[in-house]
C-alpha cells in the first residue's frame, strides 16, 4: 500500500519541520480522515489556528511506515468537513475547535460546546470574540433511558486533592450504565497567552500546561522550537533532559501506584510508594535545584547543569530504589484482597485503544506499543537500551503492571544516562528566524505533541496536545458495567490531566 | 508483607521529627505550631483543598504533605473531603472563570470561622496566566484571602510554614496573646 502522504495532494508549507505539512482541499482533508477512520493511520492531533486566516490542522502517523504528517485546511467560510463524523476520537477536539475558534465542523455528530462553560464573557475567544449571551444555556447531558436509573453528579470540586472536573454518572443500582465527563474547568487560555509571547515566556507557559509533566512539556516545546529554527541542543543537554524526564516518570509512576493502592484502601503500598516518590523529588532538587524540575528544560538546551555531586547522589538513590521497589512489587502481587479490586476492573479493549491511539500506560496496558521515545524517537534515546512494556488485559491491574515495568526501565535508563553523560555545553543560543516546528516528548502519561510557529523571537501560535485528549474518552468506556465504588480506582489508573486537557 | 511491616516496627520512622538536629526548618515549625494551635484550635485544623485551575503542580506538593516525611496529621492538620467540615480552604490556581462560581460556592459552604490560604504564584495574582480571557487573576479577586504562600510550586515545607503563620495571625485577630 502506498504511503498516505504520497497519495495526497497539496501545497507544501516550506518552513514546516521536521515532518511535512500540506495545505489541502476539503476533499483531500476528508480522504485523510477516511484513512484514519479505516485504521491506516492514527490521529495525533487536530487543532485550530487563528493566526493564518482561519485554518485547521490535523496531524497523523501512518500505521505501516510510521510516517508523520500534518494536513491543513484553510476555511474562509469558517467551516470544515468533520473528522469526528468518521472517527469518534476527533469529536472532542472538534468541539474544542468550534468553542475556541468558532470554526464549525460540518456533519459533526456532537455540536455541544467543549471547554467553554459559558463564563468567559466572550465566545470563540481565539476567533471572532463575540460576547457571551446574557443567559447561559443549560448544558444538555447525553440522554439515558431505562427503568430504575439514577444519576450521580460529581464535581467540579472533588473530595480529594485533585483537579476539578465534572462527572455525571448514571447508575442502575451499583452498576455504572454511563459516565459522561464535562471538562474545561481549568481552562486558562494558554494558547491565547502563547500568541505573541517571547520564546522564553512561552517555554514557561508550556512548562505549566500540566505540572506533573513539566519536564516532558519542556522537552516537547523545545523540540518544536529547535525544529522550527533548524538547530539542535548540545549532546550533554539532550542527556540531561532525558535524565530529568526519567526522574519525572519515576516520581509520577511511584505516585500513581501509591494513589491507586490507596483508593483500594491498601495503605501500606500508599505509604511506601509515597516515600519513594518523595525521594525522587529530593533527588531532583539536589541534582537540578527544583523538586519538579520546572523551567530546567529550555529551547536550545537546559537551564541548569547537573549538580557536581549529582552522579553520586543519583547512584545512591538508584541503589535504594532497586532494593526497596521489588519488595513492594512482591507485596502488590501477593495481596489477594488488593488484586481482587484491580484485576478485571475497568477494562479498555485492545481495539478501542488502537482506535483512539491511546497514549502511555492506558494504551500499553491494552496492546498498543506506541512510545514517542522510540517512534518517532529523539535523542538520546537512540543511544540507550530500553524496552516498552506492553500488556493486553487492559484492566486496572495491567495499568499498574505497565507502570511497574516502566519504573524498572527508567531505573536502567538513568543508570545508562549517567554512565554515558557527555561533557560539553548545556545550551546553544537560539538562532533567529521564522519557521514552523512539530515536537514530541513521551511524558509519564503518554506522548505530548507541540506545534509552534515562530517569527523572530516571538511565537505566532502554539498548540499543545496533552495525551489525556485520547485517554479521557476511554475512561468513560472503561467504567461502563463496573460498580460506582470502583470509579476512583479506574480514574487513578488513568490519571488523566485536567489542566493539560483544558489548556 | 510481614517482612515490610516488621521492618517498619524495628526501624526508626522516616518522619522528620520536629526536634531532630540538622533539620532546623521542620523543628522550628513544629514547636511554633504546637503552641499556636493548642491555644486557638485545640490542636486541630481541618483543611479543604480547592484547585481553582492550577497546573496541578501545587496539588503534587500539597499531596506530599501527607507522606511519611512531612506527616501533616501529627500537627493536628488534616485534609477533609467536604468544605462543610473545613476550617481552612487551601486554594490553588489563578481561579479560572470556569471555576469562579465553584470556588464561591465552596467558600459559602464552609462554616465560620474560616480562613483562606492561597497557595502558589498564580493563586496570588494569576501568575503567568494573568491577563488571559479565561482567568480572574488570583484568589483574592473572588474570596477574601488570609494568607498567600508564594512559589511555583511552593515546597511542602513552605506550605506548612504558611499554615502556621495563618494560625498565629488568627490567634492575633481573636485577641489571644
Amino acid at each position: 500500500m502506498p504511503a498516505i502522504i504520497d497519495t495526497i495532494q497539496g501545497r507544501r508549507a516550506e518552513d514546516h519541520r521536521p515532518w511535512p505539512r500540506l495545505i489541502v482541499t476539503p476533499d483531500t482533508w476528508r480522504k485523510v480522515a477516511e484513512e484514519i477512520a479505516a485504521g491506516n493511520a492514527t490521529l495525533l492531533g487536530l487543532w485550530g489556528d487563528a493566526a493564518a486566516s482561519c485554518t485547521v490542522h490535523m496531524a497523523f502517523i501512518e500505521r505501516d511506515s510510521n510516517n508523520i504528517a500534518v494536513v491543513s485546511l484553510e476555511c474562509p467560510d469558517e467551516t470544515f468537513p468533520s473528522v469526528g463524523a468518521l472517527h469518534p476520537p476527533a469529536i472532542r477536539l472538534e468541539r474544542a475547535i468550534h468553542s475556541l475558534y468558532g470554526v464549525v465542523p460540518v456533519g459533526a455528530p456532537d455540536q455541544r460546546p467543549w471547554l467553554d462553560l459559558g463564563f468567559w464573557g466572550v465566545q470563540h475567544p481565539l476567533g471572532a470574540r463575540t460576547p457571551t449571551p446574557d443567559v447561559r444555556p443549560a448544558y444538555p447531558f447525553l440522554p439515558v433511558e431505562g427503568e430504575s436509573l439514577h444519576q450521580i453528579p460529581v464535581g467540579p470540586v472533588h473530595a480529594g486533592i485533585i483537579e476539578p472536573g465534572h462527572f455525571r454518572f448514571t447508575a442502575s443500582g451499583e452498576t455504572v450504565v454511563r459516565l459522561e465527563e464535562r471538562l474545561g474547568y481549568t481552562h486558562k487560555g494558554i494558547e491565547s497567552l502563547m500568541a505573541g509571547a517571547l520564546i522564553e515566556r512561552a517555554a514557561r507557559l508550556a512548562a505549566r500546561t500540566s505540572g506533573d509533566s513539566t519536564v516532558a512539556y519542556g522537552i516537547a516545546f523545545a523540540h518544536a522550537v529547535e525544529a522550527a529554527l533548524q538547530m539542535k541542543a548540545p549532546p550533554r543537554a539532550q542527556y540531561l533532559r532525558a535524565l530529568m524526564a526519567e526522574l519525572e516518570r519515576l516520581a509520577n509512576h511511584f505516585g500513581d501506584i501509591d494513589a491507586i493502592c490507596n483508593d483500594a484502601s491498601f495503605s501500606l503500598m500508599h505509604a511506601h510508594c509515597g516515600i519513594l516518590r518523595e525521594l525522587v523529588l529530593r533527588a531532583a532538587e539536589t541534582c537540578f535545584g527544583h523538586r519538579l524540575m520546572m523551567d530546567r528544560v529550555i529551547p536550545g538546551g537546559v537551564a541548569t547543569d547537573l549538580h557536581h555531586d549529582g552522579v553520586m547522589f543519583l547512584k545512591n538513590a538508584l541503589q535504594h530504589f532497586r532494593r526497596r521497589f521489588p519488595r513492594l512489587v512482591e507485596l502488590y502481587d501477593n495481596t489477594a484482597s488488593l488484586q481482587d479490586r484491580t484485576a478485571s476492573t475497568g477494562i479498555v479493549g485492545v481495539e478501542l485503544a488502537r482506535q483512539f491511539g491511546a497514549p502511555g500506560y492506558v494504551g500499553r496496558a491494552s496492546g498498543r506499543d506506541f512510545d514517542a521515545r522510540k517512534t518517532p524517537g529523539y535523542a538520546p534515546y537512540d543511544e540507550v537500551d530500553f524496552a516498552v512494556p506492553v500488556l493486553t488485559a487492559g484492566d486496572v491491574n495491567a495499568r499498574i503492571w505497565v507502570r511497574i515495568r516502566e519504573v524498572e526501565q527508567s531505573l536502567a535508563l538513568i543508570e545508562q544516562l549517567i554512565e554515558r553523560l557527555p561533557n560539553g555545553s548545556i545550551a546553544t543560543a537560539l538562532a533567529g528566524g521564522a519557521g514552523e516546528g512539530l515536537g514530541f516528548a513521551e511524558s509519564f502519561r503518554g506522548d505530548v505533541l507541540v506545534s509552534v510557529r515562530l517569527d523572530g523571537a516571538r511565537i505566532v501560535c502554539c498548540h499543545l496536545r496533552d495525551p489525556s485528549w485520547f485517554q479521557w474518552p476511554l475512561l468513560e468506556a472503561a467504567i461502563e458495567g463496573n460498580i460506582v465504588a470502583d470509579f476512583p480506582l479506574c480514574n487513578k489508573s488513568f490519571n488523566c490531566s485536567y489542566s493539560g486537557h483544558d489548556l | 508483607m510481614r517482612r515490610t511491616l516488621f521492618e517498619s516496627l524495628t526501624h526508626r520512622p522516616l518522619t522528620e521529627a520536629p526536634p531532630r538536629i540538622g533539620d532546623k526548618v521542620l523543628g522550628e515549625l513544629a514547636s511554633r505550631f504546637d503552641r499556636a494551635a493548642r491555644r486557638w484550635l485545640g490542636r486541630s485544623l481541618s483543611i479543604r483543598e480547592v484547585d481553582a485551575g492550577s497546573c496541578n503542580g501545587c496539588e503534587l506538593e500539597i499531596n506530599a504533605l501527607n507522606n511519611a516525611f512531612y506527616d501533616l496529621e501529627r500537627f493536628g492538620l488534616r485534609f477533609v473531603a467536604s468544605p462543610r467540615h473545613a476550617d481552612v480552604l487551601l486554594v490553588t490556581g489563578p481561579v479560572t472563570k470556569n471555576m469562579r462560581e465553584a470556588l464561591e460556592r465552596t467558600y459559602n459552604a464552609t462554616p465560620d470561622p474560616k480562613w483562606v490560604v492561597a497557595v502558589g504564584d498564580c493563586a496570588f495574582d494569576g501568575g503567568i496566566f494573568a491577563g488571559s480571557y479565561a482567568v480572574t487573576g488570583g484568589v483574592s479577586n473572588v474570596v477574601p484571602v488570609d494568607l498567600h504562600v508564594r512559589g511555583c510550586p511552593p515546597s511542602p515545607n513552605e506550605i506548612l510554614k504558611g499554615l502556621i503563620a495563618l494560625l498565629e495571625q488568627a490567634s492575633k485577630k481573636a485577641g489571644i496573646p
